[in-house]
């Protein structure tokens, strides 16, 4: 008696674990993985919210999965496995430090989409890559700082030195040199994407040796909280519009808005059009948008930032037009002549003007 | 006077506040440790001090409200230590990690609603013309209420366990349970009663960094700060005074480095990022080796589990 009730259970547990798998078959099954928390108030909260736009959008039809505070190395290698063996179909792999990890598992699960952001290898087929052009934002930011320090010091919190940073250090530099060519440019690399202490610690000694405008590379809003402690000392929304800090010191920001490309990546699977990308969209595609810019700042200067971005959206300007030299005083770009995107991907060098070495 | 464009006494002022944190989960532990508990969940305590510090100071409006709030939230989570490790005997290495994992998760759920919010301000204690003094006056007289406190904390600690009958029945207890046993002590309840305390300071050291040094709540947010608290324990090789001093050194590279990168130094940022961690290190190596080695200091019962059945 008892052995076949036993029999009867499994036999049940087999029908509802094949039921399972036919089921999570019907589904499209989009998995995440986040380098920060999600309550990071910046760069993970974002993806987060394109994670739950493709919910919204596709309903019963898709199921979304994530994984918060996943290490950059070995660590990523496994949970992207884990995920692959556990159904998914399309994986968004959400910052630079997991490229390799990324392509080393897609090598192994050729019928899993891989989709890396911020990265440059596309090694297999079934990897594709996305980024956010972050620099148009930047000119922006610094064409504010430009026109707002007083003690002519600003200021950037770096995380890692890789191109998508660099680039929005020299945009930034080179946008608020145009305006006010007394301007000095202090950069600090964190070495870490996410340490709200640590953050707040590197704006704190930028403040006490005068700089007036910081910008952050980093995830979190704690330089933003840093700079709320001095009158006078403002800085800028990254990558989420870190709302709670406004008028002042939070004085505008980049927005990064992945929602509409994970939208469209993962509805391109499910109808079976879905090709290997390199997108690479930016104020213009609606992937960066530039947070309001509160009345902190003068009308002028309000006007002036905003043409820019209507440039940028227009196609009109870009934010690397020549003449602009390297560090070294060597020529990158010539009169007129922008910038390659091959040239920014891998971007290595600061510009003319920025003291200091970016380290290796 | 300036080196470069690093003033040195703010420079020391913020040493003193990017160290209290650490001093206070440190000298906590120190406590729990001499008592002959490892308790490798500091981490996770801190994190909990740091949400429910900022969950008291947001709701109540008061800073210092907060500072409790934090202490007894991070006691809460410390008594489920004791009550797993002194009670059930559990393992105290792997129960103290889980510590360390629940609270990481515990206050990601308390504090879904709290982001993005401003804890009240914690305001500077009024020296009046002491803080005019110039240089030590920034230096010494220009901070918060806690960053006292956590020097006055590891003065109490030295005094208690150094000249009084409690401190050396804890020393007794961490050092030979069995010979403390025998004598008629409490072992379990000296026990608890150190970790509910190294939980406390845990606590303050976390709502420290969510009320003062980020004053902010996001996922996380200790990042590390209680795995450097258990390094400064051993760094300080068990002796109160060793732990300011630790946190101070740990504390000042890491701020000098930042002050130094900002300044544009000519030293590579590689050297200045390892730097902190290269001198505990180097610290920590001087320190165990000849007389006095660290690793002779620490209690004779540290991370066994007592039971009284003999």
């Amino acid at each position: 008696m008892k052995r076949r009730t036993l029999l009867a259970t499994a036999a049940l547990g087999l029908s509802v674990a094949f039921a399972g798998t036919a089921m999570a078959q019907d589904k499209t099954k989009a998995c995440f993985v986040y380098v920060g928390p999600i309550g990071d108030g910046g760069w993970t909260y974002q993806h987060h919210q394109g994670a739950l736009a493709v919910q919204a959008e596709y309903g019963d039809k898709v199921e979304v999965q994530w994984q918060e505070n996943v290490p950059e190395g070995a660590d990523a290698e496994r949970v992207l496995t884990q995920m692959a063996l556990g159904g998914c179909n399309i994986i968004f792999t959400t910052s630079f430090g997991y490229m390799d990890a990324t392509n080393a598992v897609a090598a192994k699960f050729p019928d899993v989409k891989f989709e890396h952001a911020t990265g440059y290898k596309r090694d297999s087929a079934n990897v594709s890559t996305y980024n956010a052009r972050f620099y148009e934002g930047r000119a922006v930011q610094g064409h504010i700082a430009g026109r707002m320090t007083k003690s002519n010091k600003i200021g950037y919190i770096a995380s890692f030195p890789i191109p998508e940073v660099i680039m929005g250090i020299n945009s930034y530099y080179l946008h608020a040199k145009k305006v006010n060519p007394n301007v000095e440019l202090s950069v600090i690399w964190a070495y870490t994407w996410f340490d709200p202490a640590k953050e707040a610690d590197a704006a704190k000694a930028l403040i006490e040796q005068g700089v007036d405008v910081i910008a952050s590379h980093t995830d979190s809003t704690a330089p933003l909280a840093e700079a709320a402690k001095t009158p006078g000392v403002i800085g800028f929304g990254q990558a989420s519009d870190m709302a709670a800090y406004k008028p002042s010191p939070r004085v505008s920001s980049i927005i990064d808005n992945w929602a509409p490309y994970y939208v469209k990546r993962v509805g391109a699977l499910m109808d079976g059009t879905y090709e290997q990308a390199d997108a690479w969209e930016g104020i213009a595609g609606g992937e960066v948008e530039i947070g309001e810019i509160t009345d902190a700042v003068p009308a002028d200067v309000k006007a002036e930032a905003e043409a820019m971005r209507d440039a940028i959206a227009a196609g009109t300007y870009h934010p690397f037009t020549g003449p602009i030299k390297k560090q070294d005083g060597s020529d990158w770009l010539a009169d007129g002549v922008t910038a390659p995107d091959g040239d920014l991907l891998g971007m290595a060098f600061y510009v003319e003007g920025i003291t200091g070495d970016i380290p290796k | 006077m300036m080196f470069g464009s690093i003033d040195p006494a703010l420079l020391l002022a913020s040493v003193i506040v990017a160290s209290v944190p650490i001093i206070l989960a440190a000298i906590g532990e120190l406590v729990v440790e001499k008592a002959g508990v490892l308790n490798l969940g500091v981490e996770g305590m801190m994190i909990m001090g740091a949400i429910c510090g900022f969950v008291a100071a947001v709701e109540t409006g008061s800073p210092v409200l907060g500072f409790v709030g934090g202490a007894l939230g991070a006691a809460a989570l410390a008594l489920v230590f004791a009550l797993l490790t002194q009670y059930l005997l559990t393992n105290q290495v792997a129960t103290g990690l889980a510590l360390t994992l629940f609270g990481l998760g515990l206050s990601s759920l308390i504090g879904q609603g709290y982001v993005g919010i401003k804890p009240p301000v914690t305001e500077d204690v009024p020296f009046g013309p002491l803080a005019d003094i110039p240089f030590f006056g920034r230096v010494l007289f220009s901070h918060d209420w806690v960053a006292y406190l956590s020097v006055a904390v590891v003065a109490a600690v030295w005094w208690v366990l150094r000249s009084t009958r409690a401190g050396l029945v804890l020393r007794a207890v961490g050092e030979s349970h069995d010979a403390a046993h025998a004598l008629g002590y409490k072992v379990t309840r000296i026990r608890v009663l150190a970790i509910l305390f190294g939980g406390a300071m845990a606590g303050l050291g976390g709502a420290y960094i969510s009320l003062v040094r980020v004053p902010q709540w996001t996922d996380g947010i200790t990042a590390g700060a209680g795995w450097i608290a258990l390094a400064i324990v051993v760094f300080a090789s068990w002796k109160p005074w060793r732990v300011l001093l630790g946190a101070y050194l740990f504390g000042g590279i890491t701020v000098l480095q930042l002050n130094l990168q900002a300044a544009g130094s000519a030293i590579p940022v590689e050297y200045l990022s390892m730097a902190p961690y290269l001198i505990t290190i180097l610290v920590l190596v001087i320190m165990s080796s000849g007389r006095g080695k660290a690793s002779l200091n620490a209690p004779a019962s540290l991370g066994q589990n007592f039971h009284a059945s003999r």
